[in-house]
């Protein structure tokens, strides 16, 4: 009876969630759909409750009432900026608490064989005190236990990875760690090793079932999450953040098949499946395949890479001010250095006063913009820049030879001619916004480096490109009073 | 140093190289400016003029090519002009030089520096400098003038009460620097103005010009302008005839008909046939601007003004540029001026003859007696590309052909995944007991279902998207939840631990998923 309304809520639970994330589609629905989400977590807490997770129920609640008053301090403090750290340290509690529920799977079927082993049968067995997971163990047979211990092995490894790597991740997003791509010496094949080591426990374990081989694996596949993260720079943090996303959905799922638990493998599948598309989204919008990202850096160049003739020429903000005034068409070309700057909100302030004035202004959002998928997006949003006028890459790169200003703020490799022009440099092929095409190129930049991937941007030196030198929102600022 | 300029002694030239303004400018590059007595009479700028301009005037022009270190004239230098060369002197002028083997041999035998200004390239950075272009503006306005003083009639049409004027038909062949000068002159007295152009891609020129091109029924030819330094250069024979049956049509309803068309170190193509000019209305004007060449129509005559036996008139001066002296001295001035400037880049009064600018090589025709021509070609190409062809349009047909192709390829990608899928899927249920196999049909579903709901997801709201799929993976809350209740201790410690971290998440996520989505606006 409480095992029927259980698996009915269960369904009702997935169902939700699915659209919760097909809601995702537009910005009105999605409004809607997380409300989907947060009933369908709720349905199945209670269902799990005052079904099979009875027993200590009281101790569950305060848990969880004590962590959602965390989640929700956090959750309202951080700065949007902050965002891709906050998403990677919850991937991290996700990857952990998997890893300790694989654990107590492992411990669970240790007790259930004792308790067996005192009683003759399993029928007979005083199974009482044991948890409800308990129980479903002691049906097994021989076979399914061995499967069983294929999976929690799977969830615990998965899990292990996504929690290091995530700790790494964030301390990179946060600047805790260094963003460069720093490798021990002997580089992959200390990871080739750590993996190789986990196979072999896998089949130690299947075979033996102690608890030795579980937790060298576990070692080994922490050493991985955390060697593999650090070995990934700054700007293919969408990657590794989504690789991550898509992780944490296999552990969960991974564990769903230890504890036979539908809803876990469902919900696991689903946000493992969504965290991979991210992942190929990213990679794709840089040309480079996903294999090469997570090897970390770039491949050198394969030949000569064309010289950039020409020079930087600087503009004060008079002379962007002017022909800001004089342009009917404008597009903005966000990149992490505005998020880095903190620049959103002088940029939606510029937006407004040119707007209001009747030109045209748009955004052009590069897909690996930022250090998280859709990072611009939110902090536009957050500045209250209308969304509609926020387009994507493919919508609005015919439209630069039709417009009169392009601005670039904080972004580089995203908007470098080189990869259409020159097939030797290491970023050639990958799509970027043509705002070169543009009558004029205003780049607003800190100073005269190179972007993440270190190539020289011929953009700058282009005869319709002007440097704008300074911070982005001091410099924004300055411009602000002169737009009349 | 000193900069010179004598008085032109080419008869019936009215130019000067230097005027009073150009002289102020060149004191400032720290020049001293000479120049000879009269010279600048007959383009409208005296003595005195000069005088007040801080230019000292040289009686005599022995004395002034022995004072100046630099000489600055307008024409082609002749025998004497060149003998009073010493070494170490800088010559800036015309100079013809594929013209004028003799000059160069004894300019080199002097020793002597010869700056040609007609060998200046056409790159943007030597626009300032290009006399040829800036000559070649006033001939275009000046050739439609001396057409309109030699019409009998208006240029632009009226309706009066004494009865309709047409307006003027004006073809203008050769859209060149003269030729677009000539429309613009044209358009603007209100004729109605025709141009052609060997040159398709300078239509959009022409017609911003106010001026209709006149595009021939060929096909074949597509002339890259970049490749020629921005000339036009020979015509195929095919090309030609197309080119001149177009003109024989047009030819009876024009009015006026100023040609223009040069090729570099060539005689003029004959471009406008005797039969043609049988067939204007008498009372109809040429106006020859290649007359120097040969001229484009045959019958013209070189310096001389004609009228045919059908009463065209044909014009075929040579010497537009001098007919308006003080213009075109300004102008040529002008260009001398930023000549020196790039050869004084320290405004030092010293000159600084630079080789490896692409300009000044180009230019220099005789240097420390050497001679330098033909200059290598410049480095920089002067007039954008051609565009690539256009991707052809498809038809119908082929259209169809490529989705029914590209179909078929995704049916048989999606068959042969299919097959796979179902091959290892029959192979792990052949070893996996029943119970797994259930919930392994539910994950591969489950994955099914998120790769159809997560491509819908627009790109705006990926971070939302991560942060409600983070949330969601909290879901591992209800493998702990069922393992809380165990009657191990470790067990029930390491449950309530993750409890309480996927409670953080949970809230932490949706809530935080549901203030980013608050903040997406429609303006």
């Amino acid at each position: 009876m409480e095992f029927g309304f259980t698996t009915a809520a269960y369904v009702v639970a997935a169902v939700l969630f699915i659209l919760a994330l097909g809601g995702l589609s537009n910005q009105e629905s999605a409004k809607r759909a997380v409300w989907y989400g947060i009933v369908g977590m709720a349905l199945a807490v209670f269902a799990t409750l005052v079904g099979p997770g009875s027993g200590l129920w009281l101790l569950s609640i305060l848990l969880i009432i004590g962590g959602g008053l965390i989640g929700q301090y956090v959750a309202q403090r951080v700065q949007m900026t902050e965002m891709p750290q906050l998403v990677a340290a919850m991937h991290s509690l996700v990857g952990l608490a998997a890893v300790f529920v694989g654990f107590n799977a492992h411990f669970e079927i240790g007790n259930v064989a004792q308790v067996m082993a005192i009683a003759d049968s399993a029928s007979q067995a005083d199974l009482s005190d044991l948890g409800a997971f308990a129980k479903l163990i002691a049906k097994k047979t021989a076979a399914e236990l061995a499967i069983l211990h294929v999976e929690l092995f799977l969830g615990i490894f998965i899990g292990a990875i996504t929690f290091t790597g995530s700790v790494v991740a964030y301390g990179k997003l946060a600047g805790k760690v260094t963003s460069a791509a720093t490798k021990l010496p002997g580089g992959h094949a200390l990871n080739a090793g750590a993996a190789a080591l986990s196979l072999i426990c896998l089949i130690w374990y299947t075979s033996s079932g102690g608890l030795f081989p579980l937790i060298l694996m576990t070692l080994a596949a922490l050493f991985i999450g955390y060697h593999l993260i650090m070995g990934i720079g700054g700007a293919d943090m969408p990657v590794v953040v989504s690789m991550l996303n898509s992780y944490s959905g296999w552990a969960a799922a991974a564990i769903g098949f230890s504890l036979g638990n539908d809803l876990l493998i469902v919900v696991g599948a689903l946000v493992g499946s969504s965290g991979a598309i991210l992942s190929y989204i990213m990679c794709k919008a840089m040309n480079r395949h996903f294999v090469s990202v997570i090897l970390g850096g770039f491949g050198g160049p394969q030949g000569e890479q064309m010289a950039v003739e020409g020079e930087q020429i600087a503009i004060d903000a008079d002379g962007v001010a002017a022909a800001l005034n004089d342009a009917d068409s404008i597009i903005i070309i966000p990149g992490y250095g505005m998020a880095v700057a903190q620049a959103q909100q002088s940029v939606s302030e510029l937006v407004r006063k040119l707007r209001a004035k009747g030109k045209e202004v748009r955004f052009a959002i590069h897909p690996v913009a930022g250090r998280l998928p859709g990072h611009m997006n939110v902090l536009l949003a957050e500045a209250k820049v209308p969304y509609d006028i926020v387009l994507e890459m493919d919508e609005i790169n015919e439209d630069f030879p039709d417009t009169d200003v392009a601005i670039v703020i904080g972004s580089n490799d995203i908007v470098n001619p080189a990869a259409q022009e020159d097939p030797n440099s290491p970023i050639a092929g990958m799509p970027v916004l043509e705002c070169w095409k543009a009558k004029q190129v205003f780049v607003s930049k800190r100073g005269q480096g190179t972007g993440y991937s270190g190539i020289e941007n011929p953009l700058f030196f282009k005869e319709n490109t002007r440097m704008f030198y300074g911070d982005a929102k001091a410099s924004l600022d300055k411009l602000l009073p002169m737009i009349d | 140093m000193k900069i010179g300029t004598p008085k032109e002694t080419f008869d019936g030239e009215n130019r000067v190289a230097m005027t009073p303004d150009s002289a102020r400018q060149l004191q400032k590059l720290g020049y001293d400016c000479l120049i000879e007595k009269g010279a600048g009479a007959a383009a409208g700028f005296s003595d005195a003029a000069y005088k007040e301009a801080g230019v000292e005037i040289v009686k005599t022009a022995a004395s002034l090519w022995k004072a100046a270190d630099i000489i600055a004239k307008v024409r082609q230098p002749n025998e004497t002009e060149l003998k009073r060369l010493t070494k170490g002197k800088t010559l800036i002028s015309f100079f013809n030089p594929a013209g004028n083997e003799e000059g160069m041999e004894l300019a080199k035998s002097k020793g002597a520096n010869v700056i040609a200004m007609e060998m200046v390239p056409r790159i943007s950075r030597a626009q300032k400098m290009d006399a040829l272009s800036s000559m070649a503006n006033i001939a275009g306005y000046r050739a439609v003038i001396e057409a309109g003083n030699n019409f009998g009639r208006f240029f632009t049409g009226q309706v009066t009460a004494a009865g309709k004027v047409p307006p003027a038909k004006v073809l203008i062949v050769g859209a060149g620097v003269a030729g677009l000068a000539a429309i613009g002159t044209s358009t603007s007295l209100g004729a109605i103005t025709y141009a052609f152009d060997v040159r398709p891609e300078v239509a959009e020129q022409v017609e911003s010009m106010g001026a209709e091109f006149v595009y021939l029924d060929f096909e074949e030819d597509q002339q890259d302008g970049a490749a020629t330094g921005g000339y036009a250069s020979v015509q195929s024979d095919e090309f030609r005839e197309a080119q001149l049956a177009k003109f024989r049509e047009l030819a009876p309803e024009m009015d006026i008909v100023i040609t223009t068309a040069l090729i570099p170190n060539r005689e003029a193509p004959e471009l406008w046939t005797k039969d043609m000019v049988e067939a204007m209305k008498p009372g109809s004007v040429i106006v020859d601007l290649a007359a120097e060449k040969g001229g484009n129509c045959k019958l013209t005559v070189a310096d001389e003004k004609i009228v045919t036996p059908n009463g065209v008139t044909i014009i075929g001066y040579t010497d537009f540029p001098s007919r308006m002296a003080a213009q075109s001295s300004s102008l040529f001035a002008t260009n001398i001026r930023h000549m020196m400037a790039d050869l004084t880049p320290e405004k030092d009064g010293q000159i600084n003859h630079d080789m490896e600018d692409d300009v000044i090589r180009g230019a220099t025709v005789t240097y420390e007696g050497e001679i330098t021509f033909p200059p290598p070609p410049p480095k920089v190409q002067a007039i954008a590309a051609q565009k690539k062809p256009e991707v052809k349009e498809l038809t119908p047909e082929e259209k169809k052909a490529q989705e029914v192709a590209a179909f078929k390829a995704q049916t048989k990608q999606q068959f042969t995944l299919l097959g796979v899928g179902g091959a290892l899927m029959l192979l792990v249920g052949l070893v996996a007991p029943a119970s797994f196999m259930q919930h392994f049909i539910v994950f591969v579903l489950a994955i099914f279902v998120g790769f159809q709901v997560i491509w819908n997801v627009s790109h705006s709201l990926h971070t939302p998207l991560m942060a409600i799929t983070n949330a969601i993976s909290s879901i591992i809350i209800v493998g702990a939840l069922m393992q809380i209740g165990s009657g191990s201790f470790l067990v029930i410690l390491l449950a309530a631990l993750s409890v309480f971290m996927a409670g953080i998440n949970i809230f932490g996520g949706f809530l935080v998923t549901r203030r980013m989505l608050a903040m997406f606006q429609k303006s």
